[in-house]
């Protein structure tokens, strides 16, 4: 074989192999689903032959990936506004769900064993409350024993949906933290050490005595750090599990939400987990590559339809039908295909 | 010089084959000073073109906050109108690289100095070779090491020691202060700095040292000097524009480290003048922010981004300055 023919052996491979990228659907976006992205992909190609690719790259990120058209759809932990979306010819839905726990390091404590409130993670997170021993917190679990220590609060340096969610929900239950610090990605925190991304928190909690964290419920359950119990909006305690967060979502008012705009933080009901995270998928209503948006859409359904266990192997929650149907109805019907 | 003159043949003139031999040589001179030229000037072009690109994407945010950026104490990206400012990143950079090389300008020094005076010859090439390695260790093993084995051992053993003694003292209560230790501060990100900048150090002035004729030390050592008064009067002054170098070398590094520096400095935008407390660098926001910013907000860290091409030119410049002076002094 001569060098002519190397070369025009791998021009061919090479235009076959980005003929054959071109017909995949490529998302990009949030990292907090992009496990069970990645799974459902996964499973998708083995059952449909059609791969999927997605890159967890940060809710921002995809956000602007999907405004410039270079993916087929975006993840986002941040649902949009009707304007911003309308403005950018975009529609949302919420994919999956998920819920934040706060994470504690403490000598003798585990999963469960505390339980917080709204108010008093609101206070420890502005500063406010500054040893674990203090009046609220025993208040709140008399029975435990809390250490004369100082709290080392963890939180994200990066900016995250997870911190979205979070300072959305202590924002909605303590007007001292609404004030000192906000609903926001990333946010000037007035105290505490900052870890980058879920796992960068959960290692810092899991190296510190005497901290604590907020992290996806699954990134505490995968490293073994002692999750806390809340009270919700009921005034009920309750523990973060499946059936908690999927409470959550089956109170929210999805129906009423304007282009599914909505935080499930604080959800009415006994059993809702306060701090469920729903995610959402972005996508224009007008593709350039109007086979590659049916394509996204073929998968979504199957991942709907097919997906609820594998979901809940890695502790997310599936949609409930109502809003699965809902989707498919309100949003889908928009996209041109 | 070593070129020879062209010979001359009988009749007095330059042989044709030689003259075409030559010429060709003249043309490979011109295209090799050309092609040096390019690749030199090059440099420049990147250089400038690095600088009009950071000044671009910094643009948003220079008009918006303008000068008070540099003093502005809060970082807010999450207001409707930011309030970004650069002051708590700047102090961290500063903060951290002094302390740095506080600990490594001596310590590496006293490396170089046991190497090439007083170390046992068959000692030599380990230890040389085990400075070297520390070089080559990337940095983000120095971050993890630093996250999982030092800030946790000074965090238990080390600083409540500290705090705890010096409690009652004035300044010193609030320079070694804290209200909380954690494995996480702005003493121990310097600490990692100046093990990593640590070989460069003793590198160079190793290098520098060997440089020394013999000579001169063995004049000093015969007229009776012990071995600090040679190594202070012969080998330092002789050798202090190699070691200034190395010292700017390791400067440079410490300032913009980010990888190690990210994990273990706790990334939060606060001055509170305690080395135990966390901090942030400039290029630790950068890299923790970057990712996940946009629009004013990603501006401001573009904007950061050339505070800290500044912030390391002028320390290049000042340090320069400093040598040429030294020279005028020595020639005086």
């Amino acid at each position: 074989m001569n060098l002519k023919t190397v070369l025009a052996a791998g021009l061919v491979a090479a235009v076959s192999f980005t003929a054959a990228l071109a017909k995949d659907v490529s998302g990009a976006g949030a990292t907090f689903p992009a496990p069970i992205y990645l799974k459902w992909a996964d499973a998708y190609k083995k059952a449909s032959g059609s791969a999927v690719n997605y890159q967890g790259v940060g809710s921002g990120a995809g956000r602007k990936q999907i405004e410039a058209r270079t993916v087929t759809f975006a993840g986002s932990d941040i649902p949009q506004t009707g304007e911003w979306l309308d403005k950018r010819g975009l529609v949302q839905w919420p994919m999956v769900m998920g819920g934040i726990v706060p994470i504690v390091n403490l000598e003798g404590v585990g999963a469960s064993d505390l339980v917080l409130d709204g108010q008093t993670l609101g206070d420890i997170y502005s500063g406010k409350i500054k040893r674990w021993n203090d009046a609220a917190l025993t208040a709140l679990n008399p029975k435990a024993k809390l250490p004369d220590l100082p709290i080392i609060v963890i939180r994200r340096s990066d900016g995250s949906g997870t911190t979205y969610n979070f300072t959305y929900y202590l924002s909605a239950v303590n007007e001292d933290f609404k004030k000192k610090v906000g609903t926001g990605e990333a946010v000037e925190w007035p105290v505490g050490i900052g870890g980058k991304g879920n796992d960068g928190v959960a290692n810092n909690v899991m190296q510190t005595k005497g901290s604590i964290g907020y992290v996806e419920l699954a990134f505490a359950i995968q490293n073994g750090l002692a999750y806390t119990d809340m009270i919700n909006s009921a005034g009920k305690r309750v523990k973060p599990k499946f059936e908690s967060f999927q409470a959550a979502a089956q109170n929210a008012d999805w129906a009423k939400a304007d282009h599914f705009n909505l935080v499930l933080a604080n959800q009415p009901g006994a059993s809702a987990w306060p701090m469920t995270v729903a995610t959402f998928i972005l996508m224009p209503t007008e593709s350039d590559d109007a086979e590659a948006a049916a394509a996204a859409l073929k998968f979504f359904d199957w991942a709907y339809a097919n997906g609820g266990s594998m979901a809940k192997d890695l502790d997310y929650i599936p949609m409930p039908d109502s809003v699965v149907s809902k989707v498919k109805s309100a949003v889908w019907s928009q996209i041109k295909k | 010089m070593t070129h020879a003159t062209p010979s001359l043949d009988h009749d007095g003139r330059l042989s044709a084959a030689r003259s075409k031999i030559l010429a060709r040589m003249a043309l490979g001179d011109r295209s090799f000073h050309l092609v040096t030229r390019l690749c030199a000037y090059g440099v420049f072009i990147l250089l400038a073109g690095i600088v009009v690109s950071l000044i671009m994407g910094a643009w948003p945010a220079i008009q918006t906050f303008g000068l008070e950026f540099l003093v502005t104490r809060r970082w807010a990206p999450q207001l409707d109108e930011p309030i970004l400012g650069a002051l708590a990143p700047i102090y961290g950079t500063l903060l951290t690289s002094f302390i740095a090389m506080l600990i490594a300008v001596p310590f590496g020094l006293g490396v170089a100095i046991f190497l090439t005076e007083l170390c046992p010859i068959p000692l030599r090439r380990p230890i040389r070779v085990a400075v070297e390695l520390l070089a080559g260790i990337p940095s983000i093993i120095y971050g993890m090491w630093g996250f999982f084995v030092l800030g946790p051992f000074l965090a238990q053993y080390v600083e409540p020691g500290i705090v705890w003694a010096v409690q009652d003292i004035p300044v010193l209560n609030i320079i070694f202060g804290a209200e909380m230790i954690s494995n996480i501060s702005l003493f121990n990100a310097s600490l990692v700095l100046a093990i990593m900048i640590l070989p460069f150090i003793t590198a160079i002035a190793v290098d520098v040292f060997s440089t020394v004729p013999p000579v001169l030390k063995e004049s000093a050592y015969g007229i009776g000097c012990t071995t600090w008064e040679v190594v202070t009067n012969v080998v330092i002054p002789f050798t202090r524009v190699g070691l200034v170098g190395g010292v700017m070398l390791a400067l440079g590094r410490a300032l913009g480290e980010t990888m190690a520096v990210t994990f273990i400095i706790g990334n939060s935008f606060k001055i509170d003048g305690s080395i135990f407390s966390p901090g942030t660098t400039i290029s630790a926001a950068i890299a923790s922010e970057f990712a996940e910013s946009a629009d004013l907000h990603r501006s401001a860290l573009m904007y950061l981004g050339l505070l800290l091409f500044i912030l390391t030119f002028f320390v290049l410049a000042a340090a320069r300055l400093m040598l040429m002076r030294l020279e005028k002094r020595a020639g005086a």
